[in-house]
């Protein structure tokens, strides 16, 4: 059976170039990059290069690019780090309902260490509304955080906006951008940000690896206690294979960006208009404009979303859903309710994420066979008549 | 994640549906939580000649409906009452650990729908 990957929200395949970038780093060009001799210099070289390509992609220089383990220690480096290092900036900080756990649950476990933390409810859009921010600034805030697209509903927020309200109340802005990095022009200087959090396995990149930019001038603190590498911002011997992949990834990404965009764009308009006019009772989430290329977050009423995902895949169609039940736990994702939605909507939600590597065909089997599917979940299901 | 069963019972559920002029009908679960059954019973002398279930929920939710409206048709109203819910999943070759509330609901409903019969019975 074709498989059909629509599911780019949580990860993406390594590009087969990326794979070929790496594969030197883990046998010939094996040495730990801060080892004097010939192979340490090389992969110091190596590790080099990569950041400035990170950099290139983020309009950073390469001095501001830390490498991580991915997006969820850029975002708890950036979060605690960055208060714990700066205690005269104030104990208030702000973030939004949709931000990823990642986010959230930092910010959460600081208000348990005495913090105070302002969580910014969204429009039924998901946006966080620029006044809304406005009025939650006080002179203890030392920092606000507030994700670039989201990862559910795919919502792109006013970012430049948002950071000149917080850099009018001197705090900094950091944004998660792991979901836009490589998808959308995404620019540090243009969007005015302090810090950015990004992940190589969202472009193309191997998994485990990832940034945090910080601004010149914003001294962030080390998370990690250790050798001192990445100029003490970041200690442990560096993963140079995955830096090199992520810095191939994001070479790539920029160069293919502006055909890549305008594709995703266009199949995904059609994959949504296409779901949402053949199936009744089926709203779409999310933004209906100022959202991520290619991402299309719907929910379907009358019917649960992890039914939805194990009878695509049976047609070998993969995807994802804020249901309850494909999480675990009772409650619908917290993104879904911070929307307003009702609970047994949300429990019907669908997010089907396209990538490159999907074609028009992959569109034209997920509208052939997902009007059936839902139907027959509908057919046995008590709330629909 | 799920038995071969589970699936089976998923992809193909038995007794999907209402039965007109049910003897008995049981209902459990809410919205909120994201599992509701609804099961009709047909009683001929005590005996559960048709059973129908509609739910709304996951693969485990809809798995033990199928399994439950499996078991007991045929079965005396006796035999019926003693389905417990741990019995479906067993019969389904068991359950992930955090679905195991949904399997709770099937046998629950199967009940209801007896005790539905059982009230109207005696006005
Ligand atoms: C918005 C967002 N932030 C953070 C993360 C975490 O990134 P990582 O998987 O690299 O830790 C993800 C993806 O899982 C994400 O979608
Ligand atoms: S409906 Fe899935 S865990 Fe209850």
């Amino acid at each position: 059976m074709r498989q059909i990957y629509m599911d780019h929200s949580a990860t993406t395949p390594v590009d087969p170039e990326v794979f070929n970038a790496m594969i030197p780093y883990y046998n010939d060009r094996f040495g730990n990059a801060s080892s004097v001799h010939a192979l340490g210099r090389q992969a110091r070289q190596a590790v080099d290069q990569a950041r400035s390509q990170v950099g290139e992609l983020l309009g950073a220089s390469g001095r501001e690019i830390i490498f991580t383990s991915g997006g969820t220690e850029a975002n708890n480096q950036a979060i605690i780090s960055y208060l714990d290092n700066n205690p005269d900036k104030g104990k208030h900080l702000i973030t939004s309902a949709i931000e990823h756990h990642a986010v959230l649950d930092t910010c959460l476990h600081l208000a348990k260490r005495g913090y105070e933390l302002t969580v910014l409810p969204v429009t039924p859009d998901g946006l966080v509304e620029p006044d809304i921010l406005r009025e939650a600034m006080k002179p203890a805030t030392a920092l606000v955080s507030i994700m670039h697209a989201n990862n559910e509903v795919g919502t792109i927020q006013p970012i430049k906006e948002l950071a000149a309200i917080a850099h009018a109340g001197r705090a900094i802005f950091h944004t998660d951008a792991v979901q836009t990095v490589g998808k959308l022009p995404v620019d540090v200087k243009e969007m005015n940000v302090d810090m950015l959090s990004a992940s190589s396995h969202k472009l193309h990149g191997p998994k485990g690896v990832g940034c945090l930019y910080v601004s010149q001038g914003i001294r962030v603190g080390n998370f990690l206690h250790g050798g001192g590498q990445e100029r003490g911002l970041r200690s442990g011997t560096e993963n140079v294979p995955g830096i090199v992949g992520f810095g191939k990834a994001c070479q790539l990404a920029q160069i293919n960006m502006p055909e890549r965009q305008a594709r995703l764009s266009e199949m995904g308009q059609r994959l949504q208009e296409g779901i949402l006019s053949t199936i009744p009772h089926t709203r779409l989430t999310g933004h209906p404009v100022n959202r991520l290329p290619g991402s299309v977050s719907v929910c379907f009423e009358f019917v649960e979303g992890e039914s939805i995902l194990l009878m695509l895949d049976s047609y070998g169609i993969m995807a994802s859903s804020g249901s309850a039940c494909t999480s675990g736990s009772l409650d619908p994702s917290h993104v879904l309710l911070a929307l307003g939605l009702p609970h047994e909507i949300a429990h019907g939600s669908l997010r089907l994420t396209l990538g490159k590597d999907n074609t028009e065909e992959d569109v034209d089997m997920v509208l052939e066979v997902l009007p059936g599917i839902i139907q027959n979940l509908r057919n046995m299901s008590p709330l629909y008549n | 994640m799920y038995s071969d069963k589970v699936m089976d019972h998923f992809m193909n559920p038995r007794n999907v549906g209402r039965i007109d002029l049910p003897s008995g009908s049981g209902e459990v679960g809410n919205v909120v939580c994201g599992d509701i059954m609804h099961i009709d019973i047909k009683v001929v002398d005590n005996i559960i000649a048709d059973v129908k279930f509609r739910t709304f929920g996951c693969a485990a939710a809809i798995a033990t409906s199928s399994m439950v409206t499996q078991m007991v048709k045929g079965k005396s109203l006796q035999e019926a009452e003693q389905i417990t819910n741990r019995a479906v999943a067993q019969a389904l070759d068991g359950l992930p650990p955090v679905k195991m509330h949904c399997s709770n609901l099937a046998a629950d409903a199967l009940h209801a729908a007896i005790e539905d019969y059982m009230r109207s019975k005696h006005d």
